[in-house]
């Protein structure tokens, strides 16, 4: 069991294997294609990113008065974002990417280079992911809708599998050269 | 006769249930995956999927933040004074604040988010009663529903080579194991359309018509052999049962559709009971 405490360093990244289980504690930013396309349109993220951790996720939360309820919160299909994902990693200087289905051949190459992680967690499992979350700290960009807004989330002991790590093993194919 | 108010609470009550809670067969089937998986990390999955069945069924919230697109299968053979499609619309958007469902409808072209939830309703006639079938499939199984206009000279090999080749190409993005559905024959939309009335079929119920039912027994065998797993990291339980729909088509079409469950399996049935609309399941 490993833990991750973002921000990251490349140091942190680095000790982490495909197939590994890892737990991460702190600060992370949901985002999902339109969030993704304003980062790389604007070519600024909204809020210091670097070393950070994206969770391609748009949550069901419920405001109560001042506060918000996370329901329910399981990651969404991550190669939706492959097309602009080099670049809204290079822009944001993001390092850790949890989602689901991981990202496309492509892409997964340049992860290396990028000195980014990709975590995977149960899609559907959308109670047990809420149950992770302390707190919504902000909600940025909140008119691109509920599931599409950037949600900062404190989650504790979020556990997730490395899928793909930055010294190419690839779970999502290393199951086709099995074959 | 049926209210048009009793008939829409107990729409909002089959929405409430089927996002909430997972059908029996489809949680009997995921716990025999996770004693058959080997593979730490696809057990590891199916703990997570299962525990969050529990927690969701306790909490009464919304297994998944995709509350899906919702398919409304009606079967009409009573006299109604009222707009079935019109009522359904109305639970929805009902059911939005109640469940709650997540704000997942958008304008088609200008992509902005509108409220009123993203819903079909397909109606036929029966001879006699009232019965809504649901089925709630996340965006990511939906993207994935395919049609396919084959040559009648193909034959039912091109049937399994088309649905390997898909699957492979889907690999975890819907989120395995998954429930397969399979239209054959009609026309195109009916084809779809029985792609998706088979999901509606319990996983423990055999095809009835014998040579459907091998065929369903040998697409999940061969399928599984794929070796995506859950949620594509590696493992042997990838497709948790084929079903297979059939209709009469044209002599010169072959249309085959596949459609996607993901592995909460989420559905429900609504009927008319003693005069009364109940939830039958979940």
């Amino acid at each position: 069991m490993k833990i991750l405490h973002p921000p990251v360093t490349l140091r942190d990244i680095s000790k982490l294997r495909a197939g590994d289980l890892v737990k991460i504690s702190g600060r992370i930013f949901t985002a999902r294609d339109k969030a993704y396309v304003r980062v790389v349109q604007s070519g600024k993220a909204p809020v210091d990113m670097r070393g950070g951790v994206v969770y391609h996720c748009g949550p069901l939360v419920v405001r109560h008065e001042e506060k918000y309820e996370v329901i329910s919160a399981g990651p969404t299909t991550s190669s939706r974002m492959d097309e602009i994902q080099e670049r809204f990693l290079r822009i944001t200087g993001v390092k850790v990417l949890i989602g689901k289905g991981g990202v496309g051949e492509k892409i997964a190459a340049r992860l290396p280079e990028l000195g980014c992680v990709y975590l995977s967690f149960p899609g559907g499992a959308g109670v047990l992911a809420a149950g992770f979350v302390e707190e919504v700290e902000e909600v940025i960009w909140e008119d691109l809708g509920p599931a599409e807004a950037i949600w900062v989330l404190r989650v504790k002991d979020f556990p997730c599998v490395v899928a793909i790590d930055i010294h190419g093993k690839n779970l999502y194919t290393g199951r086709m050269k099995r074959k | 006769m049926i209210s048009e108010r009793e008939f829409r609470a107990c729409i909002v009550e089959l929405v409430k249930k089927a996002e909430t809670r997972a059908p029996q067969d489809v949680r009997k089937a995921l716990q025999r995956c996770v004693r058959i998986e080997r593979s730490r990390v696809a057990r590891l999955q199916l703990e997570m999927m299962l525990e969050n069945l529990k927690l969701a069924e306790k909490k009464e919230a919304p297994i998944c933040q995709d509350t899906g697109v919702l398919s409304f299968f009606v079967r009409v053979g009573e006299r109604l004074d009222f707009d079935v499609a019109r009522s359904i619309g109305a639970a929805v958007l009902e059911a939005e604040e109640k469940v709650p469902l997540r704000m997942s409808a958008v304008d088609p072209l200008s992509r902005v988010a509108i409220s009123g939830g993203v819903w079909s309703v397909n109606i036929e006639p029966a001879d006699e009663g009232l019965e809504v079938a649901l089925l709630v499939k996340g965006a990511g199984t939906e993207n994935f529903s395919k049609l396919f206009m084959f040559s009648p000279s193909n034959g039912l090999e091109k049937v399994e080579a088309q649905l390997l080749e898909v699957l492979r190409e889907a690999g975890g993005k819907i989120c395995p194991p998954v429930i397969v559905g399979v239209g054959i024959g009609g026309d195109a939309s009916r084809a779809i359309l029985l792609s998706r009335r088979a999901l509606l079929r319990r996983l423990d119920v055999r095809n009835p018509d014998r040579r459907l039912a091998k065929l369903e027994r040998s697409l999940t065998e061969r399928t599984n052999l794929l070796r995506i797993g859950p949620m594509g990291l590696g493992g042997v339980c990838t497709v948790l049962g084929v079903k297979i729909e059939t209709a009469p088509t044209h002599t010169a079409c072959f249309p085959v559709a596949f459609s996607f469950q993901c592995w909460p399996g989420r559905r429900g049935l609504a009927r008319l009971v003693d005069g009364r609309m109940e939830v039958i399941e979940p």
